[in-house]
């Protein structure tokens, strides 16, 4: 196999006391989409800021696109595209100076900047808004703006963090096709989101990232995989009883209290086993209130990696938290 | 050679062109300084000196021209203070990270950015010069149109290398800071003795001494100098007293702001070095 695009090992990072990002290790192929998978606080951002040079890497090492980030961090510089979490567009410029702006940064020559530009405001369908201050521009728009201007300069490699927040579901899965037809033009993505269905259904490989460690590493369809094959849902009327005769079972893989009721993950297809559980629990007594079957999502595989769901943020570092206040 | 700091400069020129409030507000407010406080002391001051006899040989000038001087000085002071600000404001609005995550040389945003502030200084002095001689101001009195060139180049050198100090101050100060309240902070502070503490408005020769030692050092006193000695001339009269630069204390005067520029200069490259933007 060729030599990763992005080869990460023992990545550590502290702000002051506060563990940020906690030995990570992990490399992404040349052409895939990669996700970073987590709850606010968990690193992700750091991690980028670390790979894109804007943080100097404290301890472990990293390779991007070829260079050591420490030893030639201005190579990988000319290398990358970043799209930043938050707009960082100047509303008082119009998309063909943001462009501009960016591409005479890069010192890309003129009449290549110009042939790009147009390129991407064609593939950004933007032609018409060339002239229009970003402040008037949709946030759907801001968005595709930026990603034009992360691929500028051709880079080898487009980080995005969090590339769809604040967006409604529409314009979501628009900005998911703009993505997968860059990743298709050759461009590696490595992307950070704590939307489940975003590592779903973006990604190739997806990491799970959580108190600055990598929990787990895999296509999404394995990870899923990893909690057996299907999980059902059932409230009875005494859950733990259920619970206890259920564990005995060779074909249930896992149990996981909820606040009303249950899972069972099982290892079998589920549409058989059901009757059979129902059946066995009608005999012992008990009572079934609510029952329901379903393939594992990307929030299972995240409880299950973690212990605890998605919605529940970590506190974020306070230094992020207060830097990000103060933005627009 | 490397010419990255020209993309800094032209986005932050576009900046002021469309900031049409704060174009229009950075040159109403020196012109009513003149228009009321140099006509105002100016009454008081003929008043007052009407008993000094005017000195034989030499051009006796009215307060409007002596203070004229130092309103060029005083805005040129302000507006390069304030010119590193929009570092601030980029940085908290994540703007700059778009930069700092570029290939450009830091060194480049700091040239970038004193250069764009370095031309707005320009243009305000000489829209405050042709305000303020339209107001009474007698500046190049019986120069030649060659000499009124000459002239005008020669302050606007003071001027360039004066705001060029400041700006990198500026700039040194916005990158190490987190947010635009305390920059204000610092700014007001530091404006108040710079100012006063000069021979912007009024003479220093009754100064104590201690004050006009400070006065001796402080860089605006250099640039009011080197203004008057080009505007009004080497040897002149005004308030009562008796003014005459040598041109051996006007180069003193241009030595000092240019130490003054690299001393900010290396302050403002070893802050930005050390810059992390995230």
């Amino acid at each position: 196999m060729a030599e990763p695009i992005i080869e990460v090992s023992n990545l550590s990072h502290r702000y002051g006391d506060f563990e940020a990002v906690n030995g990570i290790s992990f490399s992404v192929e040349r052409g895939e989409i990669f996700s970073f998978l987590g709850p606010n606080g968990a690193g992700k951002s750091t991690a980028i800021n670390v790979l894109t040079t804007l943080l100097r890497i404290q301890q472990g090492s990293a390779r991007v696109a070829g260079f050591d980030v420490a030893a030639e961090p201005a190579r990988v510089r000319e290398s990358i595209g970043i799209v930043f979490q938050e707009v960082t567009l100047d509303r008082d410029m119009t998309c063909w100076e943001i462009l501009e702006f960016h591409g005479s940064l890069y010192r890309m020559p003129h009449h290549q900047r110009r042939d790009r530009i147009d390129e991407l405001l064609g593939l950004v369908e933007l032609e018409g808004k060339r002239d229009t201050l970003t402040k008037h521009l949709s946030g759907g728009m801001k968005r595709r703006l930026e990603i034009a201007r992360g691929l500028m300069t051709r880079p080898k490699v487009l980080f995005l963090d969090e590339p769809t927040i604040g967006l409604d579901p529409q314009t979501r899965r628009r900005m998911w096709d703009y993505i997968k037809s860059v990743n298709e033009e050759g461009t590696t993505i490595f992307l950070t989101t704590h939307y489940m269905d975003e590592a779903d259904q973006l990604s190739n490989r997806v990491s799970i990232i959580d108190h600055g460690l990598i929990i787990a590493t895999g296509p999404a369809w394995e990870l899923k995989n990893t909690l057996g094959e299907d999980l059902i849902y059932l409230e009875t009327s005494d859950d733990n009883a259920a619970g206890n005769l259920l564990r005995k079972k060779a074909e249930v893989t896992g149990i996981q209290e909820k606040p009303a009721g249950f899972i069972v993950s099982v290892n079998q297809d589920g549409t058989h086993l059901l009757p059979r559980i129902m059946e066995d629990l009608r005999d012992s007594g008990i009572h079934i209130n609510t029952v329901n079957l379903k393939k594992p999502s990307m929030d299972d595989v995240f409880v299950h990696f973690t212990g605890r769901e998605l919605r529940d943020e970590g506190p974020e570092h306070p230094a992020a938290a207060r830097s990000r206040s103060m933005r627009r | 050679m490397h010419l990255g700091f020209l993309t800094i400069y032209w986005r932050d020129m576009i900046r002021f062109v469309r900031f049409r409030t704060l174009l229009i507000s950075s040159h109403v407010q020196p012109a009513l300084w003149m228009a009321f406080f140099g006509i105002a002391m100016s009454a008081n001051f003929t008043r007052l000196t009407s008993d000094v006899p005017p000195i034989p040989g030499i051009p006796n000038v009215g307060y409007l021209t002596f203070m004229a001087a130092g309103v060029i000085a005083m805005t040129t002071l302000f507006t390069s203070l304030f010119g590193g600000m929009v570092l601030l404001f980029d940085k908290n609005w994540g703007l700059m990270r778009e930069v700092m995550a570029s290939p450009l040389p830091r060194d480049h945003i700091i040239f970038g950015i004193t250069l764009s502030g370095m031309t707005k200084s320009f243009i305000q002095a000489i829209i405050i010069m042709v305000f303020g001689i339209f107001i009474g101001a007698e500046f190049f009195q019986g120069f030649s149109p060659a000499e009124v060139t000459f002239s005008l180049l020669c302050i606007l050198l003071f001027v360039g290398i004066f705001s060029l100090g400041f700006l990198f101050l500026s700039a040194a100060i916005a990158i190490s800071l987190e947010t635009p309240e305390g920059m204000q902070g610092i700014m007001t502070l530091m404006t108040m003795p710079i100012f006063f503490a000069s021979n912007a408005l009024y003479p220093v020769n009754a100064f104590p001494p201690a004050l006009q030692a400070v006065s001796m050092g402080n860089p605006l006193t250099h640039l009011v100098n080197g203004i008057r000695y080009f505007a009004i001339g080497d040897h002149f009269q005004a308030i009562g007293i008796e003014y005459l630069t040598t041109p051996v204390e006007l180069l003193t005067s241009l030595a000092i702001l240019i130490v003054f520029a690299l001393a900010m200069f290396g302050l403002a490259w070893w802050r930005f070095q050390r810059a992390v933007v995230t």
